[in-house]
């Protein structure tokens, strides 16, 4: 059975269909990849699954349980957590209780969510910065912030959208990283990313969507070689460098 | 966020103040000041929790505030039932009010929530007026009743006003440092923040934003029945008015919205202005301390957002960097 499994998934926005007639399945354990152009639909896909809209059809299932119609934070309480594609830190909190609005979720006690907190930010190599305002750290800081407390809500399935977008090579190298000690947990992970090398590198299986519609989904070799793909993403460029 | 032993010190000693003033400082009108002084730091305390700390500004309290002084008021008045039990009536009708109010609107994105309090306010004020059982526009004075703690009558001392109302002035103090430092008061803050951000982290924000208005709704009836009892007459364009909706409303900007002191730091300053201009100026005086007031909101607005206690932190900071 997979993790969680998408059926006939439509999102119209009046007359644009952002998502047509999807179905896909993510099995535990799994890093899947999603890329696609700008305006594929892949944030919508996102926001679907986590509650932040109502999907116009089709049907979301989490562990054999119908969550279509839930809203984000029963969502997040069953244990699918996202990152935002544009980072949204709560500014005015430190890195600590940004971390702790996470922890929150499954520890009520002040003192149990900082002593989780306090885990989660030894994990991501974040406890010297614990006591500075979220607002005032980087880009990639708060980018890091943001998976740190998406993890603190102790989740099985994670959604990234873009948490590499705007980091340098070094940034971004430290990011695949802590990725990948996040799936060693034994998390499921969905990861939306532009950049081809790192989605070839972390995942298991790639999705490509198009238009709205799933156009491919296969294992990384197979789909970058894909003619659809190579057409309505990659481009003739990375064609011809390939 | 202040550690505990700081709050803890500031707030012992600001109870010792208050503890001690009225019996040092005999004069009436002082002890006048005083009273007011802990009923709207009390209230914009109530205020703050909803509109300071969860980011979901009310200009519509003045509803509570009038719930609560005609729960006490009127069952007395026409029963002479004790307003302990009116006061509690009025603490629950409030909460119940805040429910009707915020379920509408509080899964709504945006200003709504603004708009209808205010407007809901100006309704209640109207049922009010037409209300003939509490006469009307015409408002209750308090009966002459044996006076003592039954009734919560005194005639000739204002201390157990004062006495009374500083220990609900504690208990809400405590309340909101006890809130600030709980998993409700970060999702508050988190709430004003970034409430999308909230809800995937797994807040419920309708939910907590209703719990805040409750909360604060609740609070701020007790203050209207202190009032009432205080001042032995109530009727709709006072203690149903916008007046009193902005007034809360203003203590708390010029303070320091969603901080622990700026309620009392922006009562000290604007009512202290209110009841001196109205003393040392009479009837030529009126206006004048709206006047004032008004410019030093703009001069908050502009120079410091976080109002006095935004000042107050910005000095110590650089203090500390000297
Ligand atoms: N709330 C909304 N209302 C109306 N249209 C929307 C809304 N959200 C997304 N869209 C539209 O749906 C389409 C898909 O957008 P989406 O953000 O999902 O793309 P994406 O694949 O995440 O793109 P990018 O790579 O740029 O992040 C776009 O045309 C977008 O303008
Ligand atoms: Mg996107």
């Amino acid at each position: 059975m997979p993790i969680l499994e998408v059926k006939n998934l439509s999102m119209h926005f009046g007359e644009l269909a952002a998502l047509e007639d999807i179905n896909l399945a993510v099995e535990k354990g799994e890093i899947l990849g999603l890329i696609g152009p700008n305006g594929a639909g892949k944030t919508t896909f996102f926001n679907c699954i986590t509650g932040f809209l109502n999907a116009t059809r089709g049907d979301i299932f989490y562990k054999e349980q119908n969550i279509t119609r839930f809203g984000p934070h029963r969502v997040c309480k069953l244990g699918i957590c996202r990152t935002f594609q544009i980072v949204q830190s709560f500014n005015e909190m430190t890195a600590l209780e940004n971390v702790m609005m996470g922890a929150f979720c499954r520890h009520h006690l002040t003192g149990d969510a900082r002593e989780k907190a306090e885990e989660i930010l030894k994990f991501t190599g974040l406890q010297d910065k614990k006591n500075q305002l979220a607002g005032g750290l980087t880009l990639a800081d708060q980018k890091r912030i943001e998976l740190a407390r998406t993890i603190a809500t102790e989740p099985d399935v994670v959604l990234l959208d873009e948490v590499m977008a705007g980091l340098n090579p070094t940034e971004t190298e430290e990011a695949i990283g802590l990725i990948q000690k996040v799936h060693e947990k034994g998390l499921t992970i969905i990861v939306v990313e532009h950049v081809m090398e790192v989605i070839m590198k972390i995942s298991h299986r790639i999705a490509v969507f198009d238009s709205g519609e799933l156009i491919v989904d296969g294992p990384p070799e197979e789909v970058v070689q894909d003619e659809r793909v190579i057409k309505a993403y990659l481009g003739e460029e990375y064609h011809a460098e390939s | 966020m202040q550690s505990a032993k700081q709050f803890t010190s500031i707030f012992g000693g600001v109870l010792v103040l208050f503890l001690v003033a009225p019996l040092i400082i005999r004069d009436t009108q002082f002890q006048h000041l005083m009273i007011m002084l802990l009923l709207f730091t009390t209230l914009s305390q109530a205020w703050n929790l909803i509109g300071g700390f969860a980011g979901q500004v009310s200009l519509g309290h003045a509803m509570f505030f009038g719930i609560g002084a005609y729960a006490a008021m009127a069952p007395l008045n026409q029963w002479g039932l004790t307003p302990w039990i009116g006061m509690a009536i009025g603490g629950l009708v409030a909460m119940v009010a805040a429910v009707i109010v915020g379920y509408p609107v509080f899964r709504l994105k945006g200003h709504y929530f603004v708009i209808s309090t205010f407007a809901v306010a100006e309704v209640v004020r109207e049922l009010f007026s037409n209300w003939d059982w509490v006469d009307g526009p015409i408002g209750l004075d308090a009966p002459l009743v044996e006076q003592g703690w039954r009734n919560f009558m005194f005639y000739h001392t204002k201390l157990p006003y004062h006495y009374t109302l500083l220990i609900f002035f504690a208990v809400v103090m405590f309340v909101a440092f006890r809130m600030e430092r709980s998993r409700m008061g970060y999702y508050f803050r988190a709430i004003k923040q970034r409430p999308e951000a909230a809800q995937a982290m797994g807040v419920n924000i309708t939910l907590f934003k209703q719990y805040a208005f409750i909360i604060s709704a609740f609070f701020t009836a007790i203050c209207g029945s202190m009032y009432g009892l205080y001042v032995l007459h109530i009727e709709p364009s006072t203690v149903l008015s916008l007046d009193i909706s902005i007034k809360i409303v203003l203590i708390a900007v010029l303070g320091g919205i969603g901080s622990l002191w700026g309620p009392l730091l922006g009562a000290t300053i604007l009512i202290s202005l209110q009841e001196y201009s109205r003393i040392w100026l009479g009837g030529t005086g009126r206006g004048i301390d709206l006047i004032v007031l008004g410019a030093l909101i703009v001069i908050i607005c502009v120079y410091e957002p976080n109002g006095i206690v935004g000042l107050i932190k910005r000095f110590s900071r650089k203090k500390r960097k000297a």
